[in-house]
């Protein structure tokens, strides 16, 4: 799959992230809904972290659409409150 | 795909779609394309542009605030001298005020510095998709059928849609963090014009809303203390070492 933060770049990952990564963007989901701000937080840099650990940059001259979008790495938790609703960024 | 991603993929989709279903001839999208992805290539750059002049006022709203605070420690000493501890108080609440906001402003320019490096790297990234997608349609014209283009046109034309569209958020975002900070420097700025203890006297000793809030907000202990060492400091001099006023002379007195 592919996972773009936005305002850094694209990343491959092995498929097999896309259950751990949408596992996340679920609870982030549930933490918004809570106004948890902390626990949005802490999920969320687990989810910048997986795609640190695991992706692997994509070339410049490489013409790919993501599978996914993430936000701006600095994303606020009043722009997080529109990002992650529903079925968040992954839908289920 | 819902968030930004759903968003932002919707509308290139769309975009690209509506290009393939008005045109017959693969080929003639395909330059389309590429003019349509350098021309906005421009505004790209512009964006960029006008984020280094907005950091660039804010910077000079920076050196204003410096400025102010030196100008509010002058006033400060000058109302000591002169006996008036509280107008000496009411310039340290100010400068204090402006201290803070110099500081949250510097820390934000510095921010925004490694922003624009982001932006300017981003920006060479996408003018390297948008030289792969002009290659590569030429390859696309002389290779595939009409139908096998469509879809190698969709792709690519995706990939380089989805770069820009990021970088087009970025640039947003980044203007709009310059607006936010360019208004608050510029309400401190207002404040300590409001403030100018050009004539010591016209001021008098009365607190307005002004001073009232600001004591309020810089926290007395902070201006205490300062005010204590001032104090001492011009005390303890002989009266040959007392601050110059910036207008006249002070009057005799204190």
């Amino acid at each position: 799959m592919i996972v773009r933060i936005a305002g850094e770049g694209q990343f491959r990952l092995p498929d097999e992230d896309a259950e751990r990564l949408n596992e996340l963007d679920n609870r982030a989901v549930s933490a918004v809904e809570q106004d948890d701000e902390a626990g949005f937080r802490e999920l969320w840099s687990q989810m910048l972290e997986l795609v640190a650990t695991d992706g692997h940059a994509l070339e410049e001259d490489e013409l790919e659409e993501s599978t996914v979008i993430l936000p701006p790495r600095d994303v606020t938790f009043a722009e997080a409150q529109g990002e992650f609703t529903g079925e968040g960024l992954i839908p289920d | 795909m819902a968030g930004l991603g759903g968003r932002m993929s919707t509308v290139f989709k769309a975009k690209i779609s509506r290009l393939l279903d008005k045109s017959e001839d693969p080929s003639e999208t395909l330059d389309y394309g590429y003019q349509k992805q350098v021309e906005l290539l421009q505004n790209v750059k512009k964006g960029i542009a006008d984020v280094v002049t907005s950091k660039k006022r804010l910077q000079m709203q920076s050196s204003k605030l410096e400025q102010s605070v030196v100008k509010l420690d002058t006033q400060a000493r000058q109302a000591i001298s002169q006996g008036r501890e509280d107008l000496a108080r009411a310039a340290l609440e100010r400068k204090t005020v402006a201290q803070t906001e110099l500081q949250s402003l510097d820390t934000q320019i510095s921010e925004l510095e490694a922003q624009q490096e982001q932006l300017t790297a981003n920006e060479k990234k996408l003018r390297t998709k948008i030289e792969t997608f002009r290659t590569k349609k030429e390859v696309i014209k002389a290779q595939y059928s009409a139908a096998e283009a469509q879809v190698k046109i969709s792709e690519a034309a995706n990939g380089v849609g989805e770069e820009m569209a990021d970088l087009g958020l970025a640039i947003q975002r980044a203007e709009d963090k310059t607006e936010q900070m360019k208004a608050r420097a510029g309400a401190v700025e207002e404040l300590e014009a409001a403030g100018t203890f050009d004539d010591l006297t016209q001021l008098g000793g009365g607190q307005d809303d002004i001073d009232r809030e600001l004591a309020q907000i810089s926290g007395g202990a902070q201006v205490d203390d300062e005010l204590a060492k001032m104090k001492a400091e011009l005390g303890s001099g002989d009266g040959g070492e007392a601050p110059q006023l910036e207008q006249g002379e002070p009057k005799a007195g204190a």
